[in-house]
């Protein structure tokens, strides 16, 4: 299988293949492709206007779902990976890739929404507000990942945030969910104890720090304790010029 | 009509009772992301891609009525007999009350109540529209000029209820024949009865 480049794998399939007129390949609706409310892409738009572009984000903000409904939805998606891999390695890539692209879209979304609430809160008279804080340090993109990021995906801080303590690691951090809810309804044959499909979460992290401009690779580990059998350890490394900028940024002060 | 708010309002109950929950867009992301990766593996031969979607769908309905029928409380069987009238039980509510079971399903399991509308005379075929699909939400389907022409994004739901259905013995056909992504006003499921499927004793045991 060809490796295509991660940033195609969009989560709305939204941006594949280039531009082109509604015109020439839909001679049938000429008059309606060129009405200035039309967007720009070839694409037909229902009249009553629920499109992406007309509703608004925060609506499903506060919305459920069943929790069957995505342990159901994961669960294909992990068996529809394990039919087309070749190892327990690769299963992981498999999933960690599907996650990737969720990682990128959810960064926007956490700024997005941690600016429109700021702005109405403090600063109601201005109209325009600081642009939303893109984390510059290592510290302050953990930190948003282990709040914000986990309470949007699973309504809850993750466990733990701790630095390696090792003087050979040091661009090694590491996140601790005690329970992850991706596991839940995961139960991982005894000969493929290795297979950790938290994967997929770990892909979520690295689209994240990936889209911070945080050069980074995350995996995930399973680390049970008595208590917590299915406690999961996501293991950031940083890259080598993340880890040089942050000794600039460290040496200039910036927080 | 009384049916239907019958079913609504078992459906409401169950949900707000019995249901552990989870954040909705996480659910739609991860939709999002399963269909991507298909459009890619099939290099955008969106055939497929429709039916590889009610392929899992069609998994996920056969093991989603177990968790249907465990919240809305039918009951436990304990025996085959009873086994067989709680289906029989479960198939009559399901085609007299206007496939009522369907719509708590997809309450408990979308948080959408569909509305079961253009039912044939022979009352075999009824269409389900859907107001609200949390799985579409955050979606535009390709600008390649086919996507709107070939792929159904939410094909799944289709397997689901053929697949949810055939356990309890009925056997159903279902497909999309409007939806909202396409550019259509409405997002619209066809569903025609294909045949009640017999019981089928297993041999006797001497």
């Amino acid at each position: 299988m060809s490796a295509p480049p991660r940033h195609s794998a969009v989560m709305s399939i939204s941006n594949a293949g280039p531009p082109q007129s509604a015109s020439t390949d839909k001679p049938q609706t000429p008059q309606q492709a060129q009405t200035p409310t039309q967007p720009m892409s070839g694409l037909r738009v229902p009249s009553n206007r629920k499109t992406i572009y007309d509703r608004h984000l925060n609506r499903s903000r506060n919305a459920e779902l069943s929790r069957a409904s995505f342990a159901f939805l994961f669960a294909e998606m992990v068996t529809y990976a394990q039919r087309r891999v070749t190892g327990i390695q690769d299963l992981e890539k498999r999933l960690n890739e599907q996650g990737y692209p969720l990682g990128l879209r959810l960064l926007d979304l956490l700024f997005y929404r941690s600016t429109s609430t700021s702005s109405s809160a403090l600063s109601s008279s201005s109209t325009s507000s600081s642009p939303p804080n893109r984390p510059l340090r290592i510290i302050t993109l953990l930190h948003l990942i282990h709040g914000p990021l986990w309470r949007l995906l699973f309504q809850r801080a993750a466990d733990a945030l701790e630095h390696s303590v090792s003087a050979d690691t040091p661009n090694e951090y590491m996140i601790t969910d005690n329970d992850p809810l991706v596991n839940t309804y995961i139960s991982v044959p005894r000969e493929m104890s290795m297979l950790n499909c938290a994967a997929f979460v770990a892909g979520i992290i690295e689209g994240v720090c990936d889209g911070c401009g945080f050069e980074a690779k995350v995996s995930a580990h399973n680390q049970p304790s008595e208590m917590w059998p299915s406690r999961t350890v996501f293991l950031l490394r940083f890259g080598d010029s993340v880890m040089e900028r942050e000794k600039v940024l460290e040496r200039a002060g910036v927080k | 009509m009384s049916s239907t708010t019958k079913a609504s309002r078992i459906g409401e109950e169950i949900w707000k009772t019995r249901v552990d929950k989870v954040n909705a867009e996480l659910v739609t992301l991860t939709y999002g992301t399963i269909v991507a990766q298909l459009c890619q593996d099939y290099d955008s031969d969106y055939q497929e891609v429709n039916k590889q979607l009610d392929k899992m769908g069609y998994n996920i309905g056969m093991r989603l009525i177990e968790d249907f029928l465990a919240k809305s409380g039918v009951g436990r069987c304990a025996n085959f007999r009873e086994t067989a009238d709680m289906i029989a039980k479960v198939r009559t509510s399901v085609i007299r009350n206007g496939y009522m079971s369907e719509q708590v399903g997809f309450k408990i399991f979308l948080n959408v109540t569909p509305t079961v509308t253009n039912w044939t005379s022979d009352n075999n075929q009824f269409s389900l529209i859907f107001d609200e699909n949390p799985l579409a939400d955050f979606v535009e389907l390709p600008d390649d000029g086919r996507s709107q022409d070939e792929l159904w994004f939410s094909n799944i739901l289709c397997g689901v209820l053929r697949g949810s259905l055939e356990m309890v013995q009925v056997q159903i056909e279902a497909h999309f024949v409007s939806d909202v992504l396409r550019g259509d006003d409405t997002t619209e499921m066809r569903v025609s009865l294909v045949r009640y499927i017999e019981d089928e004793m297993p041999p006797e045991e001497d």
